[in-house]
Formats: C-alpha cells, sequence, structure tokens
C-alpha cells in the first residue's frame, strides 16, 4: 500500500514542480496545489501503517493521529494561499491583460550594461 | 517567566486583532499597535534578563509531552536575538507612524496590524522547539509579508511580489515534505528529541535530512544560489515594510539553520556551507557594486552578509557559532537602519535613484550622519559593531584554518566599502540639487521629526550594540556552547 501511496506522492511532485516552471500565474497555481497535495500525503505515510479512527478509548489498533493533525494545519494553510495567489493573479490580469510573470526591468538594464554608464555620467555631474 | 514568553506571541497578536477593529481611528489604531509591539519587546529583554540568569526556561504548551504537544523553549541563543528583533520593530513603526502621511508610506489601515501579525510570527520561530511550529511560524510571518509587500497594488509590486511568493511557496512545500522525511525517520518532530535520535541513523540518511534542511532554510536566508527572489522584491515594497523585511526576515532563515544543524550535528555540511558561504559574500558585494538604486544596492549587501553568519556556522566550532550568532545580533539593527535612511532619502529627493541626487551631505546633514555610522559598521570598520562581528568570524575562521574563505571574507569588507562610497559619492557629495521631476512630496516638520527621531534612535541603537559587544559576545559564546552541546538542550527540553 505504502508503494502506490508513494509513487501518488512521486506523481504528484514531478506534475507540480513541472507546472511551476510555467510562466502563467494561472499553471503555477495549480502546480503549487499539486505540490501541496503531495507534502500532505506524504506526511500522511509518515504515520505508518494505517488502522482505525484516533479516536481516544480506541486501543492500539489506531492510526497515528499527529501526522494526520499536521497534515490538516498544512492543508489550511496552503488553501489560504492557494487564495492569495488567485488574487494575485487576479490583480496583475487587470494591470496588464494577462497573468504572466514579467521580466525584473532593473536586471535587464544591469544584463544590458546600460546602468554603469549612467551612473558614472551622474556622479561626474 | 511563562506570562513573559507567552505575551512576545500572544500580545502582538491580540493587538493585530484590536488594531483592525479600530483600522480607521487613526490615532486609536496606532496606539494599539504601538502597545502590542512595545510589550512584546519588553517581556523579551525581560526574559533575556531573566534566561541569562537563571538558565533556559521551557513551557509546554497544555502540558503535553515534548512527544505529541507544542514546546516553547526560552534558550539563551533565542532570547539573545528576539530582543534585539522586536525592538527594531518598535523603532520601524515609530518611523512608519511618521511616514504614513506621505506618498511613500504604507498604507496605515493594513500594515500596523499585519506589523503585529508579522511580529508574534517572529517571536514564535525564535522560542519554538518544535519544528513543525517553527513551519507554522514561518507561515505567519511569509502570509503577513506577502500581505505588506503587495497591499498597494502597484505594477512593480505585483510583479515582484509574485516572484517573492512563488520562490517562498515553494521553500515552504519543501519544508513540509522535510517534516514529513524527519517525521518518518524518527516519530518526531520536535527538534530535541529528533536531533536525539538523527544521530542515530545511518549517515545517508542523517545528511540528507541536513542537506534537505540547508535548501529550505537557505531559500528563506537567501544563500547562494536561491537568492535571486530578494533583491527582485524588497526594493518594490514602501521603505517601512522593506525595513523590517530587510532586518529580519532573512536571519530567521539563518536563524533556523544555526539551530537545526548545530543541534542534529550536521558536522559534514561544513565544507559545502563554507563554499557556499564564501560565493554568497562575493556574489552578493559583486551585485551591490553593479546596481545605481540605493535601496537595491542595500538588498544585494543583505545576500552578502548572509555568507558571513552561513561562514560562522559552516566552521561547526564553538567560537565559530558564536561568531555567527554576534553577527546575527550586529547585522539586524544595522540593515534596518540603513533601509530606514534609504526612505529618509526617498523623502527627500522623491527618488532613492543614485542618479537624481547630490549635495545632501550639505542640505541635510543629519541624515549624512545617520547614514555614515551604519555604513561605516556593516562594511566592517572599528570601533562599529561590524568589526567585532567581523573579526569573530574571520578569527573563527583562521583558527580553523579555513584560508579560501577567510579571503573571500576580507574581498567581500572591502567590495562592500566601495559600494558603500558609491552611496556615499552619489547622494551626499557634489552640488545639492533640486529633484529632477519636480515629484517631490511635502513632508510635514512634526512627521519628518518622527521619522528622524526613529531612525536616530536606531543608530543609537547600533552604537550601543558596539558600545556592549563584550558583554553580548559572553552571551553568544554561552549560547554556542549550548547550540555545540546538543545533550544538554536535550535534556533540557525533554526531562
Amino acid at each position: 500500500m505504502s508503494i502506490s501511496v508513494l509513487a501518488i506522492v512521486g506523481g504528484l511532485t514531478s506534475t507540480g514542480l513541472y507546472l511551476i516552471t510555467a510562466r502563467s500565474l494561472s499553471r503555477i497555481i495549480l502546480g503549487f496545489s499539486l505540490l501541496g497535495h503531495a507534502a500532505v500525503l506524504a506526511l500522511l505515510t509518515a504515520g505508518g501503517s494505517p488502522g482505525a479512527a484516533p479516536i481516544a478509548g480506541r486501543g492500539d489498533e489506531i492510526s497515528n493521529p499527529v501526522p494526520q493533525a499536521l497534515a490538516l494545519t498544512a492543508i489550511v494553510i496552503s488553501f489560504g494561499l492557494t487564495l492569495f495567489l488567485l488574487a494575485l493573479a487576479g490583480r496583475e490580469q487587470t494591470l496588464t491583460g494577462d497573468d504572466l510573470v514579467e521580466d525584473d526591468l532593473e536586471d535587464r538594464r544591469v544584463a544590458d550594461g546600460s546602468v554603469a554608464d549612467d551612473s558614472v555620467a551622474g556622479n561626474v555631474q | 517567566m511563562n506570562a513573559l514568553l507567552a505575551a512576545t506571541i500572544l500580545a502582538p497578536l491580540f493587538c493585530a486583532a484590536a488594531g483592525l477593529v479600530l483600522r480607521t481611528q487613526a490615532p486609536l489604531r496606532d496606539s494599539v499597535t504601538l502597545l502590542g509591539l512595545v510589550t512584546a519587546a519588553g517581556s523579551a529583554i525581560a526574559l533575556l534578563v531573566g534566561v541569562a540568569r537563571d538558565g533556559t526556561h521551557i513551557v509546554r504548551v497544555g502540558d503535553w509531552s515534548p512527544e505529541l504537544g507544542i514546546v516553547l523553549v526560552a534558550d539563551l541563543f533565542a532570547v539573545l536575538v528576539l530582543p534585539v528583533a522586536l525592538t527594531i520593530i518598535v523603532v520601524v513603526e515609530i518611523f512608519a507612524i511618521g511616514q504614513r502621511r506621505t506618498a511613500w508610506g504604507a498604507n496605515p489601515e493594513l500594515s500596523g496590524p499585519l506589523l503585529c501579525v508579522l511580529t508574534a510570527g517572529v517571536s514564535l520561530a525564535f522560542l519554538t522547539g518544535d519544528l513543525f511550529t517553527l513551519f507554522v511560524a514561518f507561515e505567519i510571518i511569509l502570509v503577513s509579508s506577502y500581505v505588506l509587500l503587495t497591499h498597494q497594488g502597484q505594477r512593480g509590486q505585483i510583479r515582484s511580489g509574485m516572484t517573492y511568493v512563488v520562490m517562498n511557496l515553494l521553500a515552504s512545500t519543501l519544508f513540509l515534505i522535510g517534516l514529513a522525511i524527519v517525521y518518518t525517520s524518527t516519530g518526531t518532530v520536535n527538534i530535541a528529541l529528533a536531533a536525539d535520535r538523527i544521530a542515530e541513523l545511518p549517515s545517508g540518511i542523517r545528511l540528507g535530512i541536513g542537506a534537505w534542511f540547508l535548501i529550505v532554510f537557505g531559500t528563506k536566508a537567501a544563500i547562494f544560489p536561491l537568492f535571486s527572489w530578494l533583491p527582485d522584491s524588497y526594493p518594490t515594497a514602501p521603505t517601512t515594510i522593506t525595513a523590517v523585511f530587510a532586518g529580519l526576515l532573512t536571519k530567521i532563515g539563518i536563524y533556523a539553520m544555526i539551530r537545526f544543524h548545530s543541534l542534529t550535528g550536521m558536522d559534514e555540511l561544513g565544507p559545502i556551507m563554507l563554499i557556499l558561504a564564501a560565493v554568497t559574500m562575493i556574489i552578493g558585494a559583486l551585485g551591490a557594486l553593479a546596481q545605481s538604486d540605493v535601496k537595491r544596492i542595500l538588498s544585494f549587501h543583505i545576500i552578502s552578509q548572509i555568507g558571513y553568519m552561513l561562514m560562522g556556522l559552516g566552521l561547526f566550532t564553538e567560537a565559530g557559532t558564536a561568531g555567527a550568532i554576534l553577527f546575527l545580533v550586529h547585522h539586524m539593527p544595522v540593515k534596518t537602519v540603513l533601509f530606514l535612511v534609504g526612505g529618509l532619502i526617498e523623502n527627500d529627493q522623491g527618488s532613492s535613484s543614485l542618479e537624481r541626487h547630490g549635495g545632501l551631505a550639505t542640505r541635510r546633514p543629519l541624515i549624512a550622519v545617520f547614514f555614515a555610522i551604519p555604513a561605516l559598521s556593516l562594511a566592517g570598520m572599528p570601533p562599529f559593531s561590524g568589526f567585532v562581528a567581523k573579526f569573530a568570524v574571520i578569527s573563527a575562521g583562521i583558527a580553523e584554518a579555513s584560508t579560501a574563505v577567510v579571503v573571500a571574507a576580507l574581498i567581500a569588507g572591502a567590495l562592500t566599502l566601495l559600494s558603500m562610497t558609491k552611496i556615499w559619492v552619489g547622494v551626499f557629495w557634489g552640488q545639492p540639487s533640486e529633484p529632477a521631476d519636480g515629484a517631490l512630496h511635502p513632508v510635514a516638520p512634526g512627521n519628518r521629526t518622527t521619522m528622524l527621531a526613529a531612525t536616530g534612535l536606531a543608530v543609537v541603537g547600533t552604537l550601543a550594540i558596539s558600545l556592549f559587544a563584550g558583554t553580548i559576545f559572553d552571551l553568544s559564546q554561552r549560547a554556542a556552547e549550548g547550540l555545540r552541546n546538543p545533550a544538554i538542550y536535550i535534556t533540557e527540553v525533554t526531562s
């Protein structure tokens, strides 16, 4: 059973990572959802073999509740952050008309070598 | 002591809630915000005094055993860094109250309460003895920082905010997977218990965990090659927000690294860390030289300085760790002051670009003094705190005969001085010039006084650190001793 869960974790992680490398924010958001699921599943498998629902008084045959508590917290956090990313994408859409991640203008200027000349000229004045 | 510990986390959280309710009533909101921040900072200072005298203080939240519940550990390392961090936030908030009424200020209805949330996260990150709570603390800090960075909704902020959010989200997800790995191999996320059990794992798994968390914390700390998000995003936010980010956020990454990698005894990762540290220092300093905007130059310096702290940790000796801790304490206030001065320049000139300025030294001598002291300190000139901190790290490096990284540290120091000179020549020397585009936003005299007073207070604080460097170094050494001997920490937390 564990192997199949691990295979799912691996599949989700690789698909998620592939989507994150995209330039459009909507794909990045999908990528993070998948990665979040992978992380939560990994946390769940960390709890060892599954058992009955972890309710006090059920004896020793219950699943380990600690990773489940951790996974719940992680789910809530990733839910909130997905919404925030969507809001960011929405804002980008209204500002620029699409949701592509843009280049850093300052980096481009440094790469073109125009900045060094400008600053020297500025200092001489 | 229990109440003090709780106050550093809960006081700012409650005041954030109150501040949000009162967000339209400016004086009330500002006083509630300040109250929360000052309470937290005051409690942190009291904690430092208490812990330095009586030793580590531990709170088991809800009285659960460390296996199951959250443990808050106020050891010397945590309480040495905490008061510095929280005091910085108070100073920045005072500056922000002055700056808010100008066009350069952050939206006051949001930034005050969010700064309180961030403060609670910072306290929790320093005090927690549990990896999962550390993850939650990181998230509290990051979520408030995402909003602080992008809440004005301008184009540049959204663009760079995306890079920032995506990089940090990726690091957080990796952190979560790292937690799963630690839990699978040790059955706990408590740092003390995990440190105890990780030591017994096969060396492959042990070093795998160490390398994984090096990547996770390294992204937060902006070490080479994971730093690209930092100089891109920091300069776009309003000054007060950049000042807090610059002073605190990357440092929390390096703090977590010092704690985790020291306690789990990842000494074999030392050589890799030293190489990364050397490259980080040089790349950061060179990057700063290439820039022509005050805030961007200062942002690259953050990266270069992180290299020194990583070097102190990477030596994996008591002297090196003590140097890294001292560097952490020195660096947080100095960096914040420099960004605040950047804000003063921006207010005065209408931009922080080097090409527009000149002659500020004659027109605004006070700003020039406020810049010169932390700038010289950052470059490591005696007698300022930066000299003491760099000296501690470099002498620890010489003691370990790590010549290459020591040479890199010295070169990076010289390059830092060079780029500080660039700011000095561009902004403070030369003929006084009027702002080019006439976009100067008039600042009421009262507001200017508040901003200058806050900056002055912070400059005095950095001077106090150099004045009491001896005491702080002794405390750093004691803290380093505790980190280099995990057995002490493990017994304290688990017994």
